[in-house]
């Protein structure tokens, strides 16, 4: 049996090396995202139902009501989601992953992402910002205007510029971004930088006003974190073509919604294991504090699923003072994620290790043996809805999602 | 009885991991052998239950 | 005044915990102390001595306690924050940026070192065989130091290593030599052409001191484990493979093996495969005498006879028997200044050892010369201590053995077992002589002749306040290349009185010199 699943590990290593992760199209949920329905509202992390949704992510999913004119003000979002007349499920169930509260609806723009070795697709809204934004639980006018000037003026503009650019390369550009500072979940200045570079050429020479294209760039710019919107769908692709995998024990799934962790791991296919989400601990911003927080959520951690983020933590020297303050800290933290997982990415490469490729492909069963838990690096969300970021640090996951993960993958596949 | 293997450790240098009592770790430094001391925890927690579902699976 | 802390996920090793554990009930002011891991038993134990908590309901087996009662708030509270302390100058190796990384598994270190070739394993024994397992499994050769392995599990261990063609030394295995490098409780020893199989720690350790001492030197000193040849399941397969290993190695010109005597059909096959490798050979199975040769193998009396053995032939030449330090004439005077000062209740001797081997070796001498020895490793009726904690006529006391050690360092590594033994036995007025071992090397003690001198001043003096006098004798096994400065120590343990020999053979040799005068005094 040992043989079996080495094998299969093997075999879902060698397929998200393969990968080929291509931006490929800019476009709306309603229009690409399978399984979608105008009276859906898709969210981040495992199902979870209205009445146990956390306060951010219940404010995202009014704010995204009220976009779509389903609801006019909170007591009728409230009201309506209560009703059952809306359908909620998880991104991860439509190839989709959505930051912190991960809301989408019918009409939000997308990017759209190829893996084009194996031709499976994965969907991500655009970034809006910092602050007070939909992510965040706020739905205020300010950011339902925001929403809309991004269905209506930044989409289309990026989607014709795509067009005229050619697909891009995203393993290129995180690869890129990694040896400059970024990890690709928590720090993605560069990787927004980079961004801008491939793109702006392409948005100047569309036949749109100066001002639309300076105020296009200028909203890329003044958001560090536009980049993730795209490091998440890259990394979905990347992961999901080795989902499903008869005797693998990869971890191909993890994600929070906020109320809960939960994992997925490919041998178990479309099983969520799931866990109490846990209280990120790190630094707040002024004027902020623990008892701010909100607990973990988000859909981020796809990208330590994917073996960045807080697996190349030690590619990222800004993160270091949220992890414990010194390198090392950050460099002891990628060390121990080798110890959990299957290979070493032969494009994702961090430089102060020698260069060494980042640690891929989790592996349940050295998870449980070592008692390492997956390293996450996030932000931290304010516990009432529409505040935004209070800090950023480091979480795990809770054990227990993984030792019940062994049971079942015990159960099926022990002798 | 095949003795090649153990030819070869004799011939070579002593490359050591060292997985329990730290001090038997220094110990070989003090004598200039490289040894690698591991920061070796009982596998699972402890737990048995785990340990138990782990060798199921053949580890 | 109580205060239990609990710390999760950090795991500290036995030795560790039980030195940190004797530090704190050491303490001004602190009545109890326990720093243990949060195993079922441990918590058991807590429970016991009234030492638990909410928090200690819920400790899992990789979850730390720290548990103290004591005399005052104050007390407690230092003695918490001394602990912390050390717990935490201990988690990290005690390195600052520069400490390299640890890593959890087998494969993690591999990842690091994918040219490592040998493991040292020294974890509890019911995690033990499981990566012994896995080690031989990735090509590596094993160091098993650990004991409580299941003979089951050995047994499948060696099969696998056998197979593999990979060392498999242990369980239980506590000495090895390879390469010129001494492994866990080994001493540092001149290289030359002697190699070793002994499926003893303490026996190896004595004949390769002694080989030093007598200019030879090492090649390779292979351990076996205990069990190897004293189990009949286990066959004696490392033993056979580590006589095979030394047949085919250039630098091995004389083959030593040190074992208790196996059964006869086991010792035969032994000695077929020494006779096998065309090379010199000399065997020493503790035991009566079977002197004598058998083709190209010798048969030694004693352990240092056997070392002596192998140096003559490691130089071609013929042994005669070695010059003692000490000649029957000057003996038989030490001996005589040592009973004239003792009272008449006096008359029994007591040996106290760290080395197992050792002392199987003194009793073994006692009883060829019609002494009879009690002991808490023996098993035969009428030769069993019935405490091992109490001394009953003449008495060899083995306090390495399991019923010493649960729960306490090995007294090669904490003098402290044996010094609370010394002074029993001086309260008793029949103990007459004390013959001990001391153990140098890695491993043991920094100063083991400290703590003893002071022991052995005391216990001479409280029986000459009695009106009489306490012999002591002890041997050093060790080299003038171990940290301990053997030289040192030897000067330490003369001042206090002690009579000091250079192997345990002469200690007991001089011992029974002095024990039949006593016999005889009192006839």
């Amino acid at each position: 049996m040992k043989a079996k699943i080495e094998e299969a590990n093997q075999e879902a290593v060698s397929r998200i090396q393969r990968a080929k992760p291509t931006l490929v199209d800019v476009s709306t949920a309603g229009e690409a995202i399978p399984g979608m329905k105008k009276n859906m509202i898709l969210h981040a992390g495992p199902p979870v139902t209205w009445e146990r949704m956390c306060g951010p992510m219940r404010g995202a999913v009014i704010g995204g009501m009220i976009l779509e004119g389903f609801a006019r003000n909170m007591q009728e979002a409230e009201a309506l989601a209560a009703s059952g007349k809306v359908l909620f499920d998880s991104c991860h169930h439509h190839s989709s992953v959505g930051p912190m509260a991960g809301v989408v609806t019918w009409s939000m723009p997308v990017w759209v992402l190829e893996n084009k070795t194996f031709g499976n697709r994965a969907y991500c809204t655009l970034n809006e910002g910092l602050g007070k934004v939909l992510r965040y639980g706020a739905f205020s006018e300010e950011v339902i205007a925001r929403l809309r000037w991004m269905a209506e003026d930044l989409a289309p503009a990026l989607k014709k510029a795509l067009l005229r650019h050619g697909a891009i390369d995203m393993k290129s550009l995180i690869a890129q971004a990694l040896q400059m500072g970024d990890e690709g979940h928590n720090r993605n200045r560069a990787g927004t930088s980079l961004f801008i570079r491939e793109i702006a050429p392409d948005l100047v020479m569309l036949d749109e006003s100066r001002e639309k294209i300076a105020k296009i760039l200028t909203f890329i710019h003044g958001n560090d974190h536009f980049f993730l919107n795209l490091t998440m769908p890259t990394c979905k692709c990347t992961v999901d073509a080795a989902a499903s995998i008869e005797g693998c024990s990869v971890v191909t799934t993890m994600a929070r919604n906020g109320t809960e962790f939960g994992i997925r791991v490919s041998g178990l296919g479309d099983q969520w294991f799931t866990g109490p989400a846990g209280m990120v601990e790190g630094l707040y911003l002024p004027g902020f504090s623990a008892k701010d927080a909100a607990p973990d959520i988000g859909d981020s951690v796809i990208t330590e699923t994917a073996g960045i983020g807080g697996f190349a933590m030690a590619a990222a020297p800004a993160i270091v003072k949220f992890v414990g303050g010194s390198a090392r800290d950050a460099v002891r933290y990628t060390q121990q994620m080798y110890e959990i997982t299957v290979a070493e990415n032969d494009t994702y490469q961090i430089p102060t290790l020698d260069f060494r490729g980042t640690p891929t492909g989790i592996d349940l069963l050295k998870v449980v043996e070592t008692g390492i838990l997956p390293a996450i690096n996030t932000g931290i969300a304010h516990k009432e809805p529409g505040i935004g970021m209070v800090g950023a640090g480091l979480v795990h996951p809770p054990e227990n999602c993984f030792h019940d993960a062994l049971e079942a993958f015990a159960e099926k596949y022990g002798k | 009885m095949d003795v090649k293997k153990i030819r070869e450790l004799f011939s070579k240098e002593l490359v050591v991991i060292n997985m329990g009592l730290e001090s038997f770790a220094d110990n070989l430094r003090k004598e200039d052998v490289k040894v690698l001391p591991m920061d070796w925890k009982p596998p699972a927690g402890g737990n048995k239950r785990l340990i138990a579902l782990l060798e199921k699976l053949g580890r | 005044m109580k205060k239990i802390l609990v710390r999760k996920n950090a795991y500290y090793d036995s030795v560790f915990l039980m030195l940190a554990t004797k530090a704190l009930k050491q303490r001004p002011g602190i009545k109890e102390a326990v720093v243990a891991m949060g195993t079922e038993v441990n918590l058991g134990l807590l429970k016991e001595i009234g030492l638990f908590s909410g928090e200690t309901e819920s400790a899992k087996p990789n979850d730390l306690v720290i548990a103290i009662e004591g005399e005052t708030e104050e007390a407690v509270e230092e003695a918490c924050r001394i602990a912390e302390e050390a717990l935490k100058k201990r988690s990290h190796g005690g390195g600052g940026e520069k400490e390299e990384y640890r890593p959890v598994s087998l494969e993690g270190a591999l990842k690091i070192i994918p040219e490592a070739n040998l493991v040292v394993i020294s974890v509890p024994g019911m995690y033990a065989a499981r990566e012994a397992r896995r080690a031989l499994n990735k090509g590596l050769h094993v160091m098993l130091f650990s004991d409580h392995v299941s003979v089951e599990e050995e047994v499948e261990l060696k099969e696998t290593a056998v197979e593999r063609g990979l060392l498999m030394m242990g369980p239980d295995c506590g000495t090895a030599i390879l390469n010129g490098k001494p492994l866990c409780f080994a001493n540092v020893v001149r290289r030359g052409p002697i190699g070793l199989v002994a499926a003893s720690g303490s026996g190896l350790q004595e004949v390769s001191c002694c080989i030093d001492r007598m200019g030879g030197g090492i090649s390779q000193a292979i351990g076996t484990g205990g069990r190897d040849l004293q189990d009949q399941r286990v066959r004696g397969r490392m033993m056979l493979m580590g006589i095979e290993a030394l047949k085919h190695d250039p630098e091995t010109r004389v083959i030593v093996v040190i074992s208790k005597p196996p059964a006869e059909e086991l010792a035969a096959k032994v000695l077929s495969k020494l006779e096998d490798t065309g090379k010199p050979c000399v065997v020493h199975f503790l035991g009566p005498k079977a002197l004598g040769r058998r083709g190209s193998v010798r048969f030694s009396g004693n352990m240092e006879e056997a070392a002596a053995m192998a140096v003559a032939l490691s130089r071609g030449e013929e042994y005669h028997r070695s010059c003692l330090s000490l000649s029957e004439a000057e003996a038989s005077r030490v001996a005589e200044a040592e009973v004239n000062r003792m009272a008449s209740e006096q008359r029994y001797v007591r040996g106290l050892f760290a080395g197992g081997t050792l002392a199987i070796e003194a009793m073994v001498l006692f009883e060829e010369e019609g002494f009879k020895i009690l002991s808490n490793v023996r098993k035969e009726p009428g030769r069993v201590l019935k405490s091992p904690h109490r001394s009953e006529g003449h008495a060899i006391v083995d306090l390495g053995d399991d019923v010493f050690t649960l729960g306490r360092p090995h007294p090669m590594i904490d003098p402290s077992l044996r010094e609370e033994r010394i002074a029993k036995e001086a309260a008793d007025p029949e103990t007459a002589l004390l013959l001990l071992d001391v153990v140098l090397g890695y491993g043991a003690h920094e100063d083991p002749c400290g703590a003893l001198a002071e022991s052995v001043s005391k216990a001479k003096g409280q029986v000459a306040g009695r009106g009489g006098y306490l012999s002591i004798i002890a041997s050093i096994t060790g080299t003038e290349k171990d940290f301990q400065n053997m030289a040192e120590q030897k000067k330490k343990l003369e001042s206090a009185g002690c009579l000091v020999m250079p192997s345990n053979y002469q200690a007991s040799v001089l011992a029974l010199h002095v024990m039949r005068k006593v016999a005889s005094k009192w006839m």
